[in-house]
């Protein structure tokens, strides 16, 4: 008996593995946003939010790591399974009708990697706060508010007002809203939770989860466009 | 009324296919599918060339023997029916339809539209049974089983092994295929002895014959003649997980 090599080998295991760290990046993207949302309460808000991160590093470490190995995971079994179900037909049709198949549920694999270039653009604009990609001219280390914290609603305001910035995190949000419009429903499918009386309510709730986040986390954005906060810039 | 087919003809497994086009004059929208494609082989063999070759058996919509792609659609797109029960009344006068073998690994074409779906065959070989013991006949009702029970596996039984969820999903994948053999044999109390040995065996046995994996689109259960129920996955997701977890599936 070797329930972990099956696992990683068989086609179900695999989408076990894809399912459940799937779901604990969905956990992080909801529990993000309900912090990022914080910055519509004002930067003593957001900012004692950032503080209290980056103060636990005990917390904030194991944190990362889980998610970087759930993210690797998430890629890891979604590689695999692409690679076998292309090689599953080899000779393609030449007039092929997806019929029910979603746009979401066929272009998995594309939204996925684009979101995957954009969190590493983002953990490296906001996170690790590489002055040269955030196209303000300005350091983001630097930003201290008056208690001495990291000034985390001086450096979102200021980091959005760029429309590049701004444009690509709305676009990655819109795929990431795709994405878990047909992901968080195989989720369930996957790990066998779904039957004729939930599975309708289910997909109906992924859809409309997928919404909300994508409402949610441009909002922010969006709201600096429009001019949100500018007077903590000046 | 007059069609023109775009059909693919491959002379064997190894030969390189092609599209060649040929003109159905003066069919009859009663015909079915079949019938027509009879009326063109009828018309090729009085020219001396090589008729179409595709397979068809009771054209009743029961056997799940016939097998095309049509315009993209496995089975053409009715809901809930083969080929075989598909009629001319559906297409247009004057429409070009292209037709397709169901295209997967697993299922390596025979000759023009005809593929070989032994690797179904062997999947079943490897669990989709149910061991009785022979004896005297027990008595009718000295098993209950619940009337649901009964409905969910009555209709996962309704499977006709055509293959066509294999040619409609993007990753060539057999998943409903399989999940309908162990939903229809293991909700039953007769086959639940085995149920555990049975999922983890027909699922080896499925990845071995090289079947894509479920990225759950749906399009399997869309084409499928017996509209077998995508929640058939989910059982198997599920009772192949709970097997693994026991320790039976390796």
């Amino acid at each position: 008996m070797n329930i972990i090599a099956n696992l990683f080998k068989s086609s179900l295991g695999k989408k076990y593995i894809m399912a459940v760290t799937g779901g604990a990046l969905f956990l992080f993207v909801v529990g993000h946003l309900l912090g990022n949302l914080q910055f519509f309460l004002g930067p003593e808000v957001i900012n004692r939010y950032g503080h209290f991160l980056q103060a636990n590093q005990e917390i904030l470490w194991p944190a990362r790591l889980g998610l970087l190995v759930m993210a690797a995971l998430h890629i890891w079994s979604a590689v695999k399974v692409s690679a076998e179900n292309r090689a599953a037909r080899p000779v393609p049709y030449a007039d092929w009708h997806p019929t029910v198949a979603s746009y979401a549920s066929r272009t998995m694999l594309l939204s996925g990697v684009i979101i995957a270039a954009f969190v590493i653009y983002h953990v490296l604009h906001f996170t690790v706060q590489t002055k040269s990609i955030n196209f303000t001219g300005q350091s983001f280390v630097a930003l201290r508010d008056t208690e001495g914290r990291h000034d985390v609603y001086r450096m979102m305001v200021a980091g959005f007002q760029v429309p590049l910035v701004s444009g690509f995190y709305v676009l990655a949000m819109a795929l990431l809203c795709l994405h878990l419009s047909h992901g968080i429903g195989a989720m369930f499918q996957s790990l066998g939770w779904k039957d004729e009386v939930y599975g309708p309510w289910i997909d109906r709730s992924a859809k409309m989860l997928a919404w909300l986040i994508f409402l949610g986390y441009v909002s922010i954005p969006i709201a600096v466009l429009l001019g949100y906060g500018k007077e903590a810039v000046k | 009324m007059n069609l023109t087919l775009k059909v693919w003809r491959q002379k064997n497994a190894t030969a390189p296919g092609r599209f060649e086009a040929y003109e159905a004059k003066d069919v009859l929208p009663e015909m079915s599918f079949l019938e027509m494609l009879d009326v063109v082989n009828e018309e090729l063999m009085e020219r001396d060339e090589e008729p179409i070759a595709f397979d068809s058996d009771c054209r009743e919509g029961i056997c799940g023997t016939c097998s095309l792609v049509i315009n993209g659609i496995p089975h053409g797109g009715r809901k809930g029916a083969t080929v075989c029960q598909l009629h001319l009344r559906h297409f247009k006068e004057g429409d070009t339809i292209t037709i397709e073998p169901w295209r997967a690994k697993a299922f390596p074409v025979v000759r023009d539209l005809v593929v070989d779906r032994s690797a179904f065959d062997r999947i079943i070989q490897a669990g989709g049974f149910v061991s009785v013991s022979t004896g005297g006949v027990p008595d009718a009702n000295a098993i209950p089983v619940p009337k649901a029970d009964a409905e969910l596996a009555m209709d996962a039984a309704q499977c006709i092994g055509c293959g066509a969820c294999v040619a409609a999903c993007k990753n060539a994948s057999a998943m409903l295929f399989v999940a309908a053999k162990v939903s229809h044999l293991g909700l039953l109390p007769q086959g639940k002895v085995e149920k555990d040995r049975r999922v983890a065996k027909l699922v080896e046995a499925m990845d071995a014959e090289g079947f894509g994996n479920c990225t759950v689109t749906g399009s399997c259960e869309a084409v499928c003649p017996k509209e077998i129920s995508l929640h058939f996955i989910a059982r198997l997701n599920r009772d192949y997980a709970v097997a693994m977890l026991k320790g039976r599936a390796v």
